[in-house]
């Protein structure tokens, strides 16, 4: 049974100008100790996802399927039982997680808030625990007394890390962890997880925007685009020879270095990515496709499969064409 | 037209000597009474720099590094402490005048632009400033508007003359940005990572339009960016910065896939790639421009000093005494450290990626 | 729809579709751009601005007083002004058919005297105000932007006449000046431009860094063309709003002026009929027809004031709207 089994999410908003669905339909496992990269643009979706998955989610969001963590369905649980599975089982990093923390609070009795909070421990031991815990994402465990401002960008995120890992959950979430970090700690960080993900045989479901990062820590990748999963499968199969146009264009935009056939030659989508407002018909990615042709803007594609483990929504894969490599 | 030969000896377009800019820091009241110095950050130490005519030079680094302060000052938005720029080979007089010439285009489209302004307005800002494109003049504003869209992929220019910029998405409003910078005509375009706020599918498209502004309309531009992907995809030549100095610099192909400078090593190293987080990177922040060290002042994290190659080789006392200067080390290729001036010296090649 | 293609040929143009981009409405030539832009930009404001309860309301009560103060001489003869007019009834007389608000000492009707009161009252609130407006704008704006020394020297000087207490100050320039419209509207003046000085000197240093501004620096421009370009439309409806909200004060505080027997004993105003009235004991004798009407009339001028200043203020401060 997988740790985290999601069927058939799907999230409508209830707005002024109607309903705007932010996930239409999105399915995906993550067994014990595997770590699953998400990845898309803005308005994709995938933020909506995380907070769906931890019913995070406002009262006008409407929110349909299954979430099942350990077998049970997260959103068909009562609030108490909510609350002791919220970072005991799955806990979270969120995005600007870094400015998340509490700048008149010391670091050390913000870790140890959430130990405390799930009852594992009172609060002197909790201290001892918070020490642990920064010392395994690196950082002396001294600095629990220090205040946020007193450390940099890539030592809070190793902050927001300890907490996610305080109650000792089996999956972590983690939302654009690296994002907002100079590429130099970004590895740091990347490396932590990886580290960690290991020793502690963690599930993650890591969401970027930045594909090349996932391919780095990631053993499956989904690509999702207007609220749906364009393409999944193996990562590393994914990134180097991608079944769906968007997942090719996407590539194309992180080039490998030295890599003679980017040199001079970037490539690129026209468009934007639809706002979950407008979101084309059929394919919804056919008005920016290179490939597209009659059937697209009629035809809403499934996931298909795509050879190597991958399955693409895109109608050639579906009469069988190889889109090809990265272009 | 494909890009000028590396070892093309013309005159630099734009050349910076010897550069200098530093930033005070702020003292409260009762430190300045007790006589504390207010912390001084050398944002930019001592830099030279050339730009050619119809080149892309790459300007990257790490957040702190300088790049983007050295991008402003020769936008003449920060006054340097000491250092000439120069334009054409002459130091830099009339300061509106080198601003028809010389443009920028900014990281965030959206904070670029004035929300109050139709897009019209924000591209004929440069033009009325100048006071060109009078009914007189060859051009009338309104023809110079709708060229300088047109030449940015908003086709037709019309249609977006009395939109504002929220209406538009990420990427047309970096074309308008790069609108506004057209529309006067200049010869050097200054891009301060302009694609790196823009979702991924859309920087492709806008890398190329600066590309083709390059080829078509043979503008120099000098691109700050920290993404070294970037710099492969549309630079001619690479710069890589540390601290406020240049530490290596020379064609693109060559500085990304044999580096001489460690710490172009090291940049390299973490641009992400399938196959692993083994390779060696540097620990620690981004360093501090308010605490330069002494000697080379990459010393203190770079790792061939942690590992000990640089007092095998003997020149670990000169990596911590001796500042230096970048040094030639193959075909316009120059970098800053001793130990590869060592083993350049003894033969042994530094070693490659 | 594109013409699909396999193979996306490299050196094609690169083409934006402006399909999602609402298709405007684009005249021929750029002055017919600022005035489209500009009365797009009104409607929208109005549009919004309808919708709020409060700020019609404020609306509808202005225009009426704004009414009721130009059509004066129409709606009553200025001639019941006079004490000695022939059209004078009977003294301290109640409401009745004739004088639908009584009479006062004089056997003027109180009516008469409200009507034309609004216009002594408004007029001094707006001449007070525009002065304090104009004051406080070019030091906040000439403070905020240029900074360094002229920046403290200024707000030092804002301070001081922050501090300056508003009725001994109307006190002293009277005794020294004499009772009359222009005194009260240079203590209202003096007194109330401070806040906006330092109001505007906050929005400005806010604007002055931002991207935009420095695009335009970076463009060429100079200090005019950023001061009128960027910084003051962007401080204007912020200025616009609080100036409103001045109005309403200025009118209060001239108000409290005349009653308190500093203001112009020759002009009809609503604070100088409350002050005959109080000194011919009307309060004690019962004459409540004296005191109310312009009493009211002050209260629903200020509150309609208020009330569209609030309206403006929530339109134009993006951080007060609802999401």
């Amino acid at each position: 049974m997988s740790l985290l089994s999601v069927r058939d999410l799907t999230v409508t908003y209830r707005t002024q100008s109607g309903p705007v669905p932010a996930v239409r339909g999105v399915s995906f496992d993550i067994d014990r100790g595997e770590v699953l990269g998400m990845a898309g643009e803005s308005g994709c979706g995938k933020s909506t996802v995380v907070n769906a998955v931890m019913r995070l989610l406002p009262p006008k969001a409407q929110v349909t399927g299954e979430v099942l963590l350990s077998g049970e369905d997260v959103l068909k649980m009562k609030p108490g039982r909510l609350r002791a599975v919220r970072w005991t089982e799955a806990a979270v990093i969120f995005q600007g997680a870094m400015h998340a923390l509490n700048p008149v609070q010391r670091i050390g009795d913000q870790i140890a808030e959430a130990i405390v909070i799930h009852g594992q421990s009172g609060e002197r031991e909790a201290l001892v625990r918070v020490g642990a815990l920064l010392e395994q994402v690196g950082l002396p465990p001294r600095r629990l007394n220090d205040y946020p401002h007193e450390l940099s960008g890539g030592q809070k995120q190793r902050v927001m890390i300890a907490m996610a890992l305080a109650c000792s959950p089996s999956l972590v979430i983690a939302d654009e962890p690296t994002t907002a970090l100079d590429v130099m700690v970004q590895a740091q960080v990347l490396k932590l997880l990886n580290e960690l993900q290991h020793e502690l045989g963690l599930a993650i479901l890591f969401i970027t925007h930045d594909l090349s990062v996932l391919v780095e820590v990631c053993d499956q990748l989904a690509i999702m685009y207007a609220g749906k999963i364009v393409e999944e499968g193996p990562s590393v199969k994914v990134f180097g020879q991608p079944a769906h146009p968007y997942t090719s264009a996407l590539a194309g935009a992180f080039p490998a270095i030295g890599d003679h056939r980017f040199r001079l030659a970037p490539s690129g989508l026209g468009g934007d990515p639809p706002q979950p407002e407008a979101i084309p018909s059929g394919c919804s990615f056919h008005p920016r496709c290179p490939l597209a042709f009659e059937e697209c803007p009629v035809t809403v594609p499934e996931l298909y499969p795509a050879g190597d483990g991958r399955r693409a929504a895109c109608l050639l894969v579906e009469h069988g064409a190889r889109v090809g490599a990265q272009p | 037209m494909s890009a000028p030969a590396t070892t093309e000896v013309g005159e630099p377009v734009l050349e910076v000597r010897d550069l200098h800019v530093r930033f005070q820091g702020r003292l409260g009241l009762g430190a300045g009474l007790v006589g504390k110095k207010a912390v001084e950050a050398r944002a930019v130490d001592g830099v030279n720099l050339k730009l050619f005519p119809g080149e892309v030079l790459a300007l990257a680094g790490e957040s702190g590094c300088g790049k983007t302060t050295l991008a402003r000052t020769i936008m003449g938005l920060e006054k340097p402490r000491s250092g000439q720029i120069l334009f054409e080979g002459k130091p830099l007089a009339d300061l509106k005048k080198y601003r028809r010439r010389v443009q920028m285009v900014f990281q965030d489209p959206t904070a670029a632009l004035n929300p109050r302004q139709t897009i019209y307005e924000s591209v004929a800002e440069g033009v009325r400033i100048h006071g060109i494109g009078r009914a007189s003049d060859a051009l009338t504003e309104e023809q110079m508007v709708a060229r300088a869209l047109s030449r940015a992929g908003l086709r037709p220019p019309e249609r977006f003359y009395l939109n504002y910029p929220h209406e538009l998405s990420g990427g047309q409003r970096q074309r308008v940005v790069i609108a506004g910078a057209l529309v006067l005509d200049p010869e050097v375009i200054v891009a301060d990572e302009p694609v790196s706020s823009l979702d991924a599918s859309v920087r492709g498209e806008i890398l190329k339009l600066l590309l083709g502004l390059r080829n078509d309309l043979d503008i120099a531009m000098l691109v700050v960016t920290h993404d070294l992907g970037l710099a492969w995809t549309i630079a001619d030549r690479v710069a890589v910065m540390y601290l406020g100095r240049i530490v290596e610099i020379g064609p693109a192909e060559d500085v990304l896939t044999r580096p001489i400078h460690p710490y172009t090593e090291a940049l390299l190293n973490v641009v992400p790639e399938a196959g692993g987080l083994d390779r060696p990177f540097l620990s620690g922040e981004p360093p501090d421009p308010t605490r330069i060290p002494d000697g080379c002042r990459f010393h203190p994290r770079c790792p061939e000093v942690a590992s000990g190659a640089a007092k095998a080789a003997g020149v670990e006392a000169k990596c911590t005494g001796e500042d230096l200067g970048l040094e030639r080390f193959r075909v316009e290729h120059f970098a800053a450290c001793h130990l590869a001036r060592l083993r350049a010296a003894t033969d042994t090649e530094p070693s490659d990626v | 729809m594109r013409v699909p293609e396999l193979q996306p040929k490299g050196d094609a143009p690169v083409f934006v579709d402006a399909g999602d981009v609402p298709p405007p409405i684009a005249p021929k030539n750029p002055r017919a751009i600022t005035w489209a832009r500009r009365k797009r930009s009104f409607l929208r404001i109005w549009a919004v601005y309808r919708r709020n309860k409060m700020g019609m309301w404020g609306l509808y009560i202005l225009a009426f007083f704004i009414a009721v103060a130009i059509f004066a001489p129409l709606i009553a003869s200025k001639e019941g002004l006079d004490p000695t007019c022939a059209c004078t009834g009977t003294p301290f007389s109640p409401p009745s058919l004739h004088f639908p608000f009584g009479t006062d000492n004089y056997g003027r009707s109180v009516m008469t005297l409200t009507i034309w009161g609004s216009r002594i009252s408004l007029v001094v609130g707006l001449v007070a105000t525009l002065i304090s407006i104009v004051i406080g704008s070019l030091i906040g704006i000439f403070a905020g932007y240029r900074g360094g020394w002229s920046e403290t020297a200024l707000m030092r000087l804002t301070d001081w006449f922050l501090v300056i207490p508003f009725l001994p100050l109307a006190i002293v320039l009277v005794s020294v000046l004499g009772r009359s419209l222009a005194v009260i509207i240079i203590v209202i003046g003096v007194t109330s431009w401070p806040s906006t000085a330092r109001v505007v000197r906050a929005q400005v240093l806010s604007v002055k860094t931002r991207p935009y501004v420095e695009r335009s620096r970076a463009l060429g421009a100079g200090s005019w063309h950023l001061i009128g370009r960027h910084i003051l439309p962007n401080v204007g409806p912020l200025i616009f709003a609080n100036t409103i909200l001045l109005i309403a004060i200025a009118i209060l505080s001239e108000s409290a002026l005349a009653f308190l027997g500093l203001g112009d004993p020759l002009s009809i105003s609503w604070g100088t009929v409350l002050e005959f009235a109080f000194g011919a004991g009307a309060a004690g004798a019962g004459q409540w027809w004296w005191l109310i009407p312009p009493g009211l009339a002050i209260v629903f001028v200020v509150l309609a004031f208020t009330m569209c200043g609030f309206a403006l203020d929530e339109i134009l401060n993006p951080k007060l709207r609802e999401r």
